[in-house]
């Protein structure tokens, strides 16, 4: 799938990870745009973690990806060294993950995790590293940044802990920021504090985020794109208002229905469900990874998925025509 | 107190090193096995065995060589030692002190630790802590010291020998009964057996013991494996098995003095007890390997 | 972390205090003291005098209390052997003990800690495998005997180093290897495990994510989590090998408070005896304690 983004950030192309038995990724393609927030959606096992890792070329030893390419900036992240990929790393390219509990050294200071970034990238000094920490764990909204410094992580809340992983995530001024499901182990209240720290950050640096999600309602506060993943493959991507206006994958639509809209949905009127779960991959697997749940499948979606335009730079992968929805409905 | 830093010692010992290659495990185990195996044999059939009486002396045929040596006899394979009894016999019912020591010094040390063990664990509380002080006090008394004062005390003969280790090497039963015992105690069937009226003493014995065995079967092989190099250790000092008992320990004492002129001698009772306390600690790993030993699951 | 100490000491105290009772009782009680003393050739009489003169009559709480409350003064009773104070016997052997030990200690650390990193990194690899065969042997070992081997070898073949005695420090180095050897297996396990631990956390994850360098990651991130069981562990082994240096002094020859002891033992000079095990339970006490300490200067969640 090759939606067309102008000069984009981050560039994939037919990404392909498998281990053991299973195939992980199976020819994920998403382009980001410079200043642009791009959300991955799915259910959990659907990949998208798996992908992330992947362009950061951060999985576990013995894992492999393929793709057709892999590119920042124009750069070939795919075929680069793991000494090369290294100085991107929390430099142009940064990563923030799900659970800040363990995501940060109990044996270090805040202060000493933070500078280490910048003192590795710019070759700066302690002091001057020390002072850009300050700086930027003020611009996350942490108080008392002096002090912040010189605590433990295990001083600190979870909340506060995803403020510093953001904080030290941009210790380098990035230009992308991949952030995993950042908010999924937070409170609620919680939860919406830091999104709307990353939308703001986003904005006031320009930056472009690429957010990992299984909640829809995150993609629609915060997205201007989005790729909606399953079993390892995007089945449906484009601008947000193009789909949330007018899903057409069966799986996305089924996603939607989930969710209670606040003015439509009816007290009494049972949500939508999809039924079953998100199967693992065997290699050689051909065909609709969907096909299971879907009520609409036919054989030939055990054959093959045509991908398919619906308008725009919305396309999805389904051999259903763009107007299913409203040609059953009639 | 740091007992709680030995627990955490033993029990990372007690880890099995992940991603190991199956063929190698299953090799070193093997291999264990037989060479526990064959010296069980030796010391079952030792009187079949030897060649010669092992105490038997003849001021004739004193310090003779083994066969790969010039001057050495067919008679007498290993050669003989400094007062003319032959080597090979020696050392063949040295293979029978061994292995006495070895299981009856665990079957004693296991019963008290198990015993202590499995109580704390079991009951927690203040009945644990007593068992903890307990365990740091025996860590604390320096082992081989104690067991030297006591058999100068008490004279020295195996039986002494193995009742004195019996007595001291409990600690590392102890604390693994202890840490199984806690993780198996907040298990479902246990609630289900207290909540169906079963007496505490059924429950520990039926429920709890064969579920933590398998930790304590890999426990035994390395505890009987410092029982043997202990009672090497005590007997090459003068106070363990005594003379003339053909302790592999009290034959390199024995041999000690003479071994600038023939080293020989000190090299088959130490190479020979190299490898069975070996052959021990492979097959602890591999057991505890094999039935899934992982203290942290 | 005042009541934390307050309350490890306390808990040393009593330990101590049980050992010695322990100890006490087991050399009042098993077997005749007076007529070990006194010697296989002692008459009755002889027998009788000398229970008399060392108030082995008495009560063995009695006893113990006397023997306790001396002992708190500093004066630790005399040696039937050499009839000096038993405090200068063991005061004058304890450097060469205490060199030993702290050799010993240095060497197993500075094999065990670099191939346990080693192991870990390239956890499942051949490499991993042939050191852990490694510490396999060295468990096996048995050291005495291996002490001797080396002294045939490097002492009398090779006539590198001296066969025994310490006139010089190169007397320290086979018996600081032989003692080295006990400590290594448990050494090298324990941090191949605790790295092993370390790298696959959450934080090396993201470390790695910072762009750090390879060696940062192991040697900054992942070690200082991984050496605190280590640490801890390396002060009680110091303490084991203080205890077993018995077995070490004897093979070397080393004029040391182990060698002390045993010939105490042999000689039935109990007041050194008793005197010893009280010194090397204070010892490792006071090891295990700087131990948990330690640990919490490592560990900043512990420091409450």
């Amino acid at each position: 799938m090759r939606p067309l983004v102008p000069d984009p950030v981050l560039s994939v192309a037919n990404l392909r990870v498998s281990f053991g038995q299973t195939e992980a990724v199976r020819g994920m393609s998403l382009a980001v745009a410079r200043g642009e927030t791009h959300c991955m959606v799915g259910e959990s096992g659907c990949g998208k973690s798996v992908s992330a890792l992947s362009v950061m070329n951060l999985l576990p030893r013995g894992i492999n990806r393929t793709a057709d390419h892999i590119r920042f900036q124009g750069q070939d992240l795919l075929g680069m060294s793991e000494r090369q990929m290294a100085r991107l790393r929390g430099d142009k390219i940064a990563m923030i993950f799900q659970e800040p509990m363990t995501s940060l050294n109990p044996a270090y200071t805040i202060g000493s995790q933070m500078s280490e970034v910048f003192e590795r990238h710019r070759r700066a000094a302690r002091s001057q590293a020390m002072d850009r920490a300050a700086e930027l764990l003020a611009r996350v909204g942490i108080t008392a940044p002096g002090m912040r410094l010189g605590q433990y992580p295990h001083q600190l809340s979870g909340g506060l802990r995803q403020r510093v992983m953001i904080a030290m995530a941009l210790m380098c001024d990035p230009e992308l920021l991949i952030a995993d499901e950042p908010t999924t182990a937070l409170d609620v209240t919680v939860q919406a504090q830091i999104l709307r720290l990353l939308q703001k950050l986003q904005q006031e640096l320009g930056l472009a985020l690429l957010l990992i999600t299984h909640d829809l309602g995150v993609v629609a506060r915060m997205a201007q794109r989005l790729s909606v993943m399953y079993a390892g493959e995007v089945v449906e991507t484009g601008t947000v208002a193009e789909v949330f206006a007018a899903p057409t994958h069966p799986y996305t639509r089924g996603l939607l229905d989930c969710i209670p809209v606040p003015g439509k949905t009816q007290t009494g009127e049972p949500l939508g469900n999809i039924p079953g779960v998100v199967p693992r991959i065997p290699p050689g697997f051909v065909g609709c990874g969907f096909r299971d749940r879907c009520t609409l499948a036919t054989p030939e979606c055990a054959e093959s998925v045509p991908l398919r335009d619906a308008g725009g730079d919305h396309c999805y992968l389904c051999r259903l025509p763009p107007d299913w929805k409203r040609a059953t409905a009639a | 107190m740091s007992a709680v830093v030995i627990a955490q010692d033993v029990i990372k010992q007690q880890l099995p090193a992940r991603r190991r290659l199956p063929a190698f495990r299953h090799l070193a185990t093997l291999l264990g096995a037989l060479i526990v195996g064959a010296a069980l044999l030796v010391a079952i059939f030792a009187p079949y065995l030897t060649p010669h009486d092992p105490f038997a002396q003849d001021l004739n045929l004193r310090l003779i060589p083994p066969v790969w040596m010039d001057g050495s006899q067919p008679t007498h394979l290993l050669g003989t030692d400094q007062i003319g009894r032959d080597y090979l016999s020696r050392l063949i019912y040295g293979a029978r002190i061994s292995m006495l020591i070895g299981v009856l010094t665990v079957i004693t040390s296991g019963v008290i630790g198990i015993t202590l063990g499995v109580i704390g664990g079991f009951y927690g509380g203040r009945t644990d802590d007593v068992v903890m002080f307990l365990i740091t006090c025996r860590l604390s008394i320096p082992l081989i010291l104690v067991a030297l004062t006591v058999v100068a005390l008490v004279g020295s003969s195996l039986a002494v020998v193995i009742l004195t280790l019996g007595l001291l090497l409990w600690d590392r039963f102890a604390v693994v009964a202890r840490t199984t015992t806690m993780q198996v105690r907040n298990l479902d069937y246990i609630a289900a057996a207290q909540a169906a009226g079963a007496s505490r003493l059924h429950i520990l014995v039926r429920e709890v013991l064969p579920n933590i065995a398998n930790h304590l079967v890999v426990v035994a092989t390395l505890e009987m494996a410092l029982a043997i190099l202990l009672e090497a250790a005590l007997s090459f000092l003068g106070l363990g098995v005594p003379p003339p008992l053909p302790s592999w320990g009290l034959m390199i004492a024995e041999a000690k003095e003479y071994m600038f002129f023939s080293p020989w001698v000190i090299m088959t009772p130490g190479v020979v007890l190299f490898v069975l306390v070996l052959g021990i600690n492979l097959l602890g790993d591999g057991l505890r390997d094999l039935l899934g030993a992982d203290l942290r699951r | 972390m005042r009541l934390l100490l307050f309350r490890r000491l306390s808990l040393a105290a009593l330990v101590c205090l049980t050992v010695l009772v322990v100890s006490f009782t087991l050399t009042r009680v098993s077997g005749d003291l007076a007529a070990s003393i006194a010697g296989p050739n002692a008459s009755a009489a002889d027998i009788a005098i000398i229970t008399k003169n060392y108030g082995l009559d008495r009560p063995l709480v009695v006893q113990f209390l006397d023997w306790a409350g001396h002992a708190a003064k500093g004066d630790l009773g005399r040696s039937f052997l050499y009839h000096v104070p038993v405090w200068g016997l063991i005061r004058d052997r304890l450097p060469v003990t205490l060199t030993l030990g702290l050799t010993g200690l240095a060497i197993a650390l500075l094999v065990a800690l670099p191939l346990g990193i080693l192991a870990a990194v390239r956890e499942g690899s051949a490499m991993d495998r042939g050191i852990m065969m490694v510490a396999l042997l060295g468990q096996a070992m048995p050291g005495f005997w291996f002490g001797l081997v080396m002294i045939v070898l490097f002492g009398l073949e090779l006539q590198w180093l001296p066969i025994s005695g310490v006139e010089t420090w190169q007397g320290y180095i086979m018996p600081g290897i032989v003692l080295a050897f006990s400590a290594i297996p448990a050494l090298m396990r324990l941090t191949r495990s605790g790295m092993i631990d370390a790298l696959a956390a959450d934080y090396i994850r993201t470390a790695r994510a910072k762009g750090l360098s390879r060696a940062k990651i192991v040697l900054k991130h992942a070690l200082r989590n991984a050496a605190m069981p280590v640490v801890s562990i390396a002060a009680v082994q110091l303490g084991f090998m203080l205890g077993g240096s018995v077995v070490i002094e004897s093979v070397f020859a080393l004029p040391g408070v182990g060698y002390l002891a045993w010939e105490s033992i042999t000689k039935n000079d109990f007041p050194v005896v008793q005197a010893v095990v009280l010194f090397l339970a204070v010892i490792y006490i006071a090891l295990t304690l700087l131990a948990d300490m330690m640990n919490a200067l490592l560990d900043p969640r512990l420091r409450g």
